[in-house]
């Protein structure tokens, strides 16, 4: 349990949030060209850190737009958080 | 071996105030060289190592734990055990451990306190009555116990259930499986140590990985806080960590680690008698036999590895509780706890080799390891001994991510995830 700083809504409970999972997993731009094992990649294979992870959010609850956390999964706390399409802050 | 208990060895020790048990297990340090090191020293890696001895002959092996054996997700379920799964292929595993079960205690001369006190999956709307039915006769063509019961017969199974139909999420039915129940979960993993021990089996508590050494794609052995082991071959049962273990041999695994909370009450006279689990409204209840009601949550849905869940997580499980079981609403919450738990998108469990040689991954089990502990152990341990996996984990295989031929149980699987 922690608080998310919506860059839309501001700073706001998470369980108004919902989350999307590890960010910047690109889609394919050629589907149909992948081997079998690129696509489980793609579509299974997760870092799933214990640490600095970067992430996508929904404001579920609220403005309903997503953007991405950078959360440190050992310990809930949030180092940036930054909109769909900026570029993710480096550390 | 080591002595055995039994009513004699009770009362002589008794007779001493109980000051001269010998020790259930060694502390020793780790040696050069192992001919399997089994990563994880909860019930699954345990029985791992128990069965590799027992069954395959390979006692020159060791079990590395980080903290201290059964101090993770062996020490944090809500100790339920049950096999009503829909494939065939979960069938098979879960109750080839069910069956493991039935006799364990005697087996490993080590009271794990399986109680047979039935498990009831209640319905509450029609697509629930619909799956559970299908579930049912799933069950059933697979030699599974499994009937279905209409809300009277629920009723008359638990009395205290509120069946009343004005309910948010009325009782419409349920299935029960009689020779599901629980058991004492430090037991299974003390039990299995004690035995593991017996048999030369080296349990190396305190000892954390910090690396595994690959010489090409075969390992070589791993990094430790106590210093470098080597092995042929590792196996690696680290449930909520198993990503943090596949990051240090360079491979990827299709797993998310979340929070699962559970959570016990103040201790009453017995008031429940079996175990009683609703997916739709996620709560599930059981007495434990010091008289606390054991509840399980669910999950965060965020990755995290603080082993600790949100608050509104338990509430609306508690919620749920006090709707179904009126009974409880004066009843005071005493521990409030969590444990990681890595989930697969199928929601089953891997047991498999990985591309790398001597590299095999036993994990995935989610929300619901705990009543395959026995199963899990004996077929990967003959994963590990023979490189190859046993016919009833051979579907339970990494690869299945890449051909598709996914085992799906979300179902049947207690929490939503």
């Amino acid at each position: 349990m922690f608080i998310i700083n919506c860059p839309y809504c501001g700073e706001r409970d998470q369980s108004e949030f919902s989350c999307g999972g590890e960010a910047h997993i690109e889609r394919p731009k050629q589907p149909t060209e992948l081997s079998d094992d690129q696509w489980a990649e793609y579509l299974f294979m997760r870092k799933n850190i214990k640490g600095i992870q970067f992430e996508r959010w929904n404001h579920a609850h609220g403005c309903r737009k997503w953007f991405n956390v950078v959360r440190d999964t050992s310990n809930d706390k949030i180092h940036a958080v930054y909109k769909m399409g900026e570029r993710p802050p480096l550390k | 071996m080591k002595n055995k208990y039994s009513i004699f060895s009770l009362i002589k020790n008794a007779l001493s105030n109980h000051e001269n048990w010998q020790r259930a297990w060694r502390d020793p340090e780790p040696k050069k060289e192992y001919d399997a090191i089994i990563v994880g020293g909860g019930g699954h890696g345990l029985a791992t190592a128990y069965y590799l001895a027992k069954k395959h002959g390979m006692t020159n092996i060791a079990v590395v734990e980080k903290g201290w054996i059964g101090g993770g997700n062996t020490g944090r379920n809500t100790t339920i055990i049950r096999s009503n799964y829909l494939w065939d292929a979960s069938a098979g595993l879960y109750d080839h451990a069910l069956k493991i079960w039935e006799n364990l205690s005697q087996e490993l001369n080590y009271n794990v306190m399986f109680s047979q006190r039935g498990v009831m999956n209640l319905a509450h709307n029609l697509q629930d009555v619909r799956d559970l039915k299908r579930r049912t006769h799933a069950n059933r063509l697979n030699g599974i116990d499994a009937v279905w019961l209409n809300t009277e017969e629920v009723k008359k199974f638990c009395p205290i259930i509120n069946t009343s139909p004005n309910i948010r999420y009325p009782v419409l039915g349920g299935t029960l499986q009689r020779r599901a129940g629980t058991a004492r979960h430090d037991a299974v993993a003390w039990g299995y140590a004690r035995g593991a021990d017996a048999m030369g089996v080296d349990i190396i508590q305190n000892c954390e990985v910090k690396g595994i050494k690959r010489n090409g794609d075969r390992v070589e052995g791993i990094e430790t806080n106590k210093g470098f082991i080597k092995t042929k071959k590792i196996g690696v049962v680290a449930a909520g960590h198993s990503s943090v273990i596949a990051n240090m041999a360079g491979i990827k695994l299709p797993l998310e680690s979340k929070p699962l909370q559970a959570l016990v009450s103040e201790p009453v006279k017995p008031i429940i008698d079996t175990v009683v689990m609703s997916n739709a409204v996620h709560a599930y209840v059981s007495q434990s036999d010091k008289g606390e009601l054991v509840i399980g949550a669910g999950t965060d849905a965020y990755i995290s590895y603080t082993q600790r869940g949100s608050h509104d997580v338990i509430e609306g499980t508690l919620k749920a509780i006090l709707e179904l079981y009126p009974i409880f609403s004066r009843m005071k919450m005493l521990r409030q706890w969590g444990g990681i738990v890595d989930i697969c998108p199928d929601a089953s469990p891997i047991i498999s080799k990985t591309n790398i040689k001597g590299l095999y991954f036993n994990c995935g089990w989610g929300t619901g390891g705990f009543k395959a502990t026995p199963g899990s152990g004996d077929l990967f341990a003959h994963t590990i001994a023979n490189d190859e996996p046993h016919k009833l984990n051979a579907a339970f295989n990494l690869n299945r991510f890449v051909s598709g031929d996914l085992v799906d149980e979300h179902g049947a699987a207690a929490v939503a995830h």
